[in-house]
């Protein structure tokens, strides 16, 4: 077993994403986390990044399975190629008084993570970094008022001069 | 001037949508189209009327339209064409698709849709056509705007023949069809479209690598499927000239039978869960696998961890997801298959290194061996007819005939035996429901195959059960004159059921006897057919004779011994070499696992 990062480049069009998750679901592969939006100027292109865990026969196959799709351009297990980036945003809502609104911030400063909206009992934090990251700001967060997170799911790049397309 | 500038030119446009659907289809070189008319698809009727290109065949249930299409395009390397409304036209037609779907053959199917402004509020007949249809196909079109219906329908048309062949759908929004919209020619095969490019050419280092582990392979075996069918008769015939080149032993997959010719001696009969011994033998005991064309179907490697355990496997496939999905291989190849062997033989004659011709005797020795087993043999005595010799006798007269034949069927028992005891040898001439295993299949397949071959001898070989899924396809047979000959081995039971339930759960037969069947042969004749009955081995001769002679659609119903069982068979969740070769030795069943028992 093994997790992969895929990026996946498809044309913008209706169904698209539903092709890319019903192949999923249908095949039984897990999802952990499915990233879509637009990347190209005539938003013609649209980039999916997923991570996925499977043994190495079944990433194969979800690979090939995805590349056959029509609307499909490119598929790139980005694991396997090389050194790559992958960030998550999250936004993070916390409540409370006291001495648990300055514990928060603290923590915050330490985390990098940034305060987007306060009122005299709440804030919201934003921050970007690998899921470990957040996971960890998020587990510190819970006994002093966390209330809500939305997270984006991992987006990522290979490092250095080596694009998806050409 | 094309069509679309003139749109860009603000030129009024002349045709209706329905009429540019027409269009495109017969620049498509569509000749006819199976299908059934309803409200959504009204105006794609009305421009059918209008013109005389293309043929309108008119079934009596969808899921007909779509078998027939199959039987056509399988038949002749064409793309099939169908046609049905919206909603219970759509979900009629699912059954067909996804069995085109899983037998890899290529399809357009036109559904209707209510007009776009409605689509989402639970209209007349509306159904997510595109959503319940989107596993089940290659690829689907839902038509929103006019300027895309010639693409989209162009496309489609690509899309259905390239690569791995498929079934693709266009639904079709009745305002799309109403409103005016611009005609354009398809694109010129150079063009390449924007995302899908299937690869046909293959790599030539796989090639050698290929080449290099055959020649020095002692024990070899080609392991062919219907891959090769859908490459095409040259495909087979390259097939058989490298077979011939080797001198290696050659097997096919049920979906590939035709592709090597029955009658040479180098063939070695199908493989799989009722395949012959020899061929089960060889494969689980070659060095160097070839696998052309083929997917590893569960039906025939049998339990995946004993699958060949000591070959080599070089896999030459048009989908690189059928590769290494279920069984590792050694040596991939993409491509066409017809390419592939092309390649191959010119491979094979540039390599300096030698065969070890004297290790292939050997291995041929063992194999005719094997193959003195005889594992097909039968004993016909007495009146009641044993279905093998209802088929080997129809095989035998067919050939003495001379006529070209072509054979649909069902699904059950009668299917495997068609298998194994009628032989072909050249392909496009069998056609069978393998990967969805659909009964009701053959009747209106072989419809489809009649309409592309009118005067051939097409005969749907079925089981009293099957035949009644599709069984109003008799009246179009009868509104076309379609002379399709029905030969049901009449066993009164659902005969794979029964086996099953026989040889896994305790001779129990539930809900498995086909109870209060009609008289075939009043049937066949309200139907405007002939009917036809054979009760014992005596009149059997006469009735497939006169069956043959009758140029009209003909049903023959064979009353066949009730409890036979097919053999070979390799139990669910066995390996090659646990298979059960008859009566007596269903010991061996009792080995099976619960494990085994939960494969379908
Ligand atoms: C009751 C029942 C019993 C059965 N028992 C058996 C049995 O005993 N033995 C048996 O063999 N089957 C049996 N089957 C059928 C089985 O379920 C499968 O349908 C069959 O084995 C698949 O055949 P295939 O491997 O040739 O692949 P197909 O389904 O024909 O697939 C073709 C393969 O070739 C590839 N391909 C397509 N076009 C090209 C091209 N141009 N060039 C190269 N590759 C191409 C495709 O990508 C695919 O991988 C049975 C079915 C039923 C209903
Ligand atoms: C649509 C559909 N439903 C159910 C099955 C399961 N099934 C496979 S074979 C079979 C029995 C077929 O009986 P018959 O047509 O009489 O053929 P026989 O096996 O007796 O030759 C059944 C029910 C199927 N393959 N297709
Ligand atoms: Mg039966």
């Amino acid at each position: 077993m093994r997790a992969a990062t895929i990026a996946v480049l498809v044309e913008n069009e209706a169904g698209v994403l539903a092709r890319v998750i019903g192949l999923f679901s249908g095949r039984g592969y897990n999802i952990d986390s499915l990233t879509v939006a637009p990347v190209d100027a005539e938003g013609r292109l649209s980039r999916i990044t997923v991570v996925t865990s499977g043994t190495e026969m079944v990433i194969e196959q979800i690979k090939a399975q995805l590349d056959r799709l029509v609307p499909v351009h490119k598929v790139s297990d980005l694991t396997l190629e090389g050194p790559h980036l992958v960030r998550e945003l999250a936004l993070i809502k916390v409540v409370g008084t006291g001495d648990h609104r300055v514990e928060a911030l603290r923590l915050a400063d330490a985390f990098r993570a940034r305060v987007v909206d306060a009122t005299t009992e709440s804030f919201v934090f934003e921050m970007t970094g690998n899921a470990e990251k957040i996971d960890a700001f998020c587990a510190l967060m819970r006994p002093i008022g966390l209330k809500e997170i939305s997270r984006t799911g991992a987006v990522a790049i290979a490092r250095g001069t080596h694009a998806l397309m050409g | 001037m094309s069509a679309t500038t003139q749109h860009a030119d603000q030129t009024p446009l002349t045709m209706s949508g329905a009429e540019v659907v027409l269009r495109a289809l017969k620049d498509q070189g569509v000749e006819v189209i199976f299908g059934y008319p309803g409200g959504a698809v009204l105006p794609i009727y009305d421009a059918i009327f209008q013109q005389n290109a293309i043929r309108h065949i008119l079934v009596r249930h969808e899921q007909a339209a779509v078998h027939a299409a199959e039987g056509y395009a399988r038949s002749t390397g064409k793309v099939g064409c169908v046609l049905v409304t919206s909603g219970p036209g759509a979900t009629n037609a699912v059954t067909g698709l996804l069995d085109a779907l899983m037998d890899s053959v290529p399809l357009v199917c036109l559904t209707g849709q209510v007009p776009t402004h409605l689509i989402g509020n639970d209209a007349f007949q509306e159904a997510d056509t595109t959503g319940i249809t989107r596993p089940a196909t290659k690829h689907n079109y839902l038509v929103k705007r006019s300027d895309d219906l010639a693409r989209v329908v162009h496309e489609a048309f690509h899309v259905a023949r390239s690569g791995r062949p498929g079934p693709v759908v266009i639904d079709l929004p009745k305002d799309i069809l109403i409103n005016k919209a611009p005609y354009a020619e398809a694109p010129p095969a150079t063009q390449p479209h924007r995302s899908y490019r299937p690869q046909a050419e293959p790599d030539m280092g796989q090639i050698r690598k290929a080449v290099a582990l055959l020649k020095a392979s002692k024990k070899p075996v080609v392991y062919a499927g219907g891959g090769v069918i859908n490459a095409g008769p040259e495909a087979s015939r390259l097939l058989t000239e490298f077979v011939h080149l080797t001198g290696f032993p050659c097997t096919n997959t049920l979906m590939g039978l035709g592709a090597f010719p029955s009658q040479d001696k180098q063939f070695i009969g199908m493989l799989g869960m009722h395949g012959t011994y020899e061929a089960n033998l060889v494969m689980h005991g070659c060095d160097v696998m070839l696998n052309m064309g083929a997917r590893f179907d569960d039906r025939v490697t049998g339990k995946l961890s004993h699958f060949s355990p000591g070959s080599k496997k070089i896999h030459a496939d048009i989908d690189p997801s059928s590769i290494n999905k279920n069984v590792k291989v050694d040596v991939p190849i993409v491509g066409d298959a017809g390419r592939i062997l092309a390649a191959m033989i010119q491979a094979w004659k540039e390599d300096t290194t030698t065969q070890d011709r004297e290790a292939l005797a050997a291995w041929w020795k063992q194999i005719d061996a094997w193959r003195a087993k005889d594992c097909l043999r039968y004993v016909q005595q007495g009146k009641i007819i044993k279905p093998q010799h209802a088929v080997k006798r129809l095989y035998e007269i067919t050939r003495e005939s001379g006529r070209d034949t072509y054979i649909t069927t069902e699904v059950g028992q009668h299917q495997m035996w068609a298998a194994q005891y009628f032989g072909f040898e050249k392909p496009n001439r069998w056609m069978t429901s393998g990967g969805l295993g659909t009964m009701g299949y053959g009747l209106p397949a072989a419809m489809g195959v009649q309409i592309a071959h009118p005067d051939a001898l097409v005969i749907d070989i079925a089981g009293e059960a099957s035949i009644l899924m599709n069984i109003q396809e008799m009246a179009t047979l009868a509104q076309y004159r379609l002379p399709v000959k029905v030969f049901i081995l009449n066993n009164e039971y659902m005969g794979m059921v029964r086996q099953w339930q026989e040889l896994l759960h305790g001779g129990r037969y539930s809900e498995s006897y086909s109870a209060a069947l009609p008289d075939f042969v009043k049937l066949a004749e309200s139907f405007h057919g002939v009917g036809l009955r054979a009760t014992s081995a005596d009149q059997l001769d006469d009735v497939i004779r006169e069956m043959l002679a009758t140029d009209r659609p003909v049903i023959a119903d064979i009353a066949v011994a009730k409890d036979e069982n097919c053999f070979p068979m390799i139990p669910s969740g066995a390996a090659h070499n646990e298979m059960i070769l008859g009566p007596g030795q269903e010991g061996g069943v009792a080995g099976v696992t619960d494990e085994g028992k939960v494969l379908v």
